[in-house]
């Protein structure tokens, strides 16, 4: 009884995924004591969005997805703080198309090779990313980060608003968010979806069928990398500081262990694996430093024995990549 | 020409080519699991981590540098033995992806626990008395502990050759990186070869990590950015070649080497190049061939 009710709302959700995002998020932080919290959910749950469409969807497994919202975060923060551009909008523009250039250069090299090896260089151009990063002091801040990146007024046609209380921030983030997760949907609902899927379950068979499998893939790369950047620049919004550690492997690391816990290759799961995550991090580090201890001892375990995650083992979805 | 003594610079070629012996180590052992059993372990960094921290600790305990060095990579080989039997196995047949999540799960916890027990700070290991000086080559002076560095990773291996190459197991596992099916077909146990395998490749990080300890320091996170460098060896050199592990480490252990010398804001960044110049021209690696274990 109990479970059908759950199969039953977990079914409804999964069936309008825009429709609950937008209710669920635009009461949250009404509910939620921490507002700061809330906006971090929300950005978090757009990064592992991006790397779910990648992963989940068309099932290749990126280890370096800080390189993306690295590239965002330092392409708003070198916009707004270093360049002086006036306009929020540019900021971000300048954001995305960071992360638009990093992701065709990057998935240009790395899609050369399949399976782990992708996985492993994704990585390692990350570190080079990160390193780069450290050296050009002079443009990102190197290792005290990059600092004073204005929270401007949001400009609208004929009015502007201003975006520095955290609850005006938090409703900021959830329309951006929002317009990212119906371009998803949209995404994952159209013919070029259908392919990626296609290659996720077996890319020998979607190649034979005729379909360029190396152009889908570098389109979902590069769609992936630009929904990362857009989480990385607002992040650097929110903090509106880029710290050294957003190009760092722990960036890389945390995207991959919320996806997971979520449920890879559902649409929701992204925002329940960081929900997830965030929630742990904040109440594990008020009782102990070694925090990310039980988060590897965690993860550890939802990998060996609950593979589809959390919300993939409500809704009764698969695990989200199954082809060799 | 910039105006360097020759000395200065044969130095700086023979530092470049320790580091790159340690490349080696560490090449060697997540090649040879990949081969075998196509899994990346992300937790090698750990192990290479672990044997510094093992040798430091029976260090303190026998007073022997020579005991802790033989025995600190076994312990870390039969911690990967315990990891492979308990955790890994598990996840064969799932998708290939799953085992490097796995061990990048462990390696967080491993890291953490390392520093739950030694603490946050980084620790001193020193060489034992008779390798601490330097000796004179004639053409310039070396640090004895380096030498012996270089030195001790030729025995291994010589070694680890003779193992793959002269012994029934070598050629099961030589056989069973070429072939997997077609060696379980004639009857043979993998399950046992992949875990002496697995064992092997850590002891061999276990063996880096310590040998490593003394010169470039040991600290808990000291083994990420070897997980990192020694993949980028494995992708130079050609996936499961060994040649190529070898070849690769040399290479990159001068490329770091010199960059250090001629142009230090570069050194991390200088692999990378060459990775990316490899993928670009040769796919496949150096030595590896092209399809092969993908």
């Amino acid at each position: 009884m109990a479970t059908s009710l759950i199969r039953g709302v977990t079914g409804w959700i999964n069936a309008h995924p825009l429709m609950s995002f937008v209710v669920f998020f635009s009461v949250f932080p009404l509910w939620l004591p921490s507002t700061a919290l809330a906006t971090q959910i929300l950005i978090f749950g757009l990064f592992a969005l991006g790397f779910n469409l990648l992963y989940g969807y068309t099932g290749i497994l990126s280890f370096g997805h800080a390189a993306y919202y690295g590239l965002g975060a330092y392409g708003t923060g070198i916009a707004l703080a270093k360049l002086g551009l006036g306009s929020i909008w540019l900021g971000l523009a300048c954001g995305l198309a960071a992360a638009l250039v990093g992701g065709v250069i990057i998935g240009f090299f790395c899609l050369r090779r399949r399976g782990i090896y992708f996985a492993m260089l994704t990585l390692a151009f990350a570190q080079l990313l990160y390193f780069i990063g450290f050296h050009l002091a002079d443009l990102t801040g190197g290792d005290d980060g990059l600092r004073g990146i204005p929270q401007l007024r949001v400009g609208l046609p004929g009015f502007s608003v201003s975006i520095e209380s955290s609850f005006a921030f938090y409703y900021f983030s959830f329309v951006l968010v929002a317009l990212a997760v119906a371009g998803l949907t949209r995404i994952l609902g159209s013919p070029f979806g259908a392919i990626l899927r296609a290659i996720r379950e077996n890319s020998e068979r979607a190649a034979a069928c005729g379909y360029d499998i190396s152009r889908a893939k570098l389109l979902s790369f590069v769609f992936s990398a630009m929904f990362t950047g857009l989480a990385g620049s607002l992040d650097a919004l929110r903090l509106t500081v880029v710290p050294i550690e957003s190009l760092y492997w722990t960036t890389s690391g945390q995207v991959v262990i919320m996806t997971l816990l979520g449920g890879a290759g559902t649409f929701l799961g992204p925002f329940v694996g960081a929900a997830a995550f965030l929630a742990l991090e904040y109440r594990l580090s008020l009782i102990t430093e070694s925090w990310p201890l039980v988060i590897g001892v965690i993860f550890s375990a939802f990998v060996l024995f609950l593979p589809k995650g959390i919300w993939g083992t409500l809704t009764g979805g698969r695990h989200g990549h199954q082809s060799a | 020409m910039l105006d360097i003594p020759l000395s200065v610079l044969a130095a700086q070629v023979f530092t470049g080519l320790v580091l790159g012996m340690i490349f080696v180590l560490l090449a060697i052992g997540l090649s040879l699991i990949f081969g075998l059993m196509t899994v990346v372990n992300f937790a090698h960094g750990s192990f290479y981590m672990l044997g510094a921290y093992f040798g430091f600790f029976l260090l303190g305990f026998t007073k022997s540098f020579w005991a802790a060095l033989f025995l600190a990579p076994l312990m870390v080989g039969c911690l990967g033995l315990l990891i492979e039997r308990f955790l890994i196995r598990r996840l064969y047949g799932r998708s290939p992806d799953d085992p490097l999540l796995l061990t990048f799960g462990l390696s967080l916890i491993l890291i953490e626990t390392v520093r739950l027990v030694w603490g946050k700070i980084g620790l001193t290991l020193s060489p034992p008395p008779l390798l601490a000086k330097a000796v004179n080559l004639g053409f310039m002076v070396f640090p004895t502990y380096r030498l012996f560095v270089l030195g001790a990773t030729i025995v291994v291996l010589i070694g680890l050759w003779l193992f793959l190459e002269r012994t029934n197991v070598g050629l099961i596992i030589r056989a069973g990186s070429r072939d997997a099916l077609m060696v379980r077909a004639l009857g043979i146990d993998l399950g046992r070869i992949w875990l002496l395998v697995f064992g092997i490749g850590s002891a061999l990080a276990g063996l880096a990590g310590i040998l490593a300890g003394p010169m470039r320091g040991v600290y808990a996170e000291m083994g990420v950015n070897v997980v990192i460098e020694s993949f980028v060896v494995v992708v130079v050199g050609g996936m499961g070649s060994l040649v190529g592990a070898i070849v690769a480490g040399v290479l990159l252990g001068q490329v770091v080497g010199l960059t250090t010398f001629f142009a230090p804001k570069l050194t991390e960044i200088s692999i990378f190049v060459v990775m990316a110049v490899v993928l670009l021209v040769r796919p496949s690696g150096l030595f590896g061939e092209t399809g092969l274990m993908e």
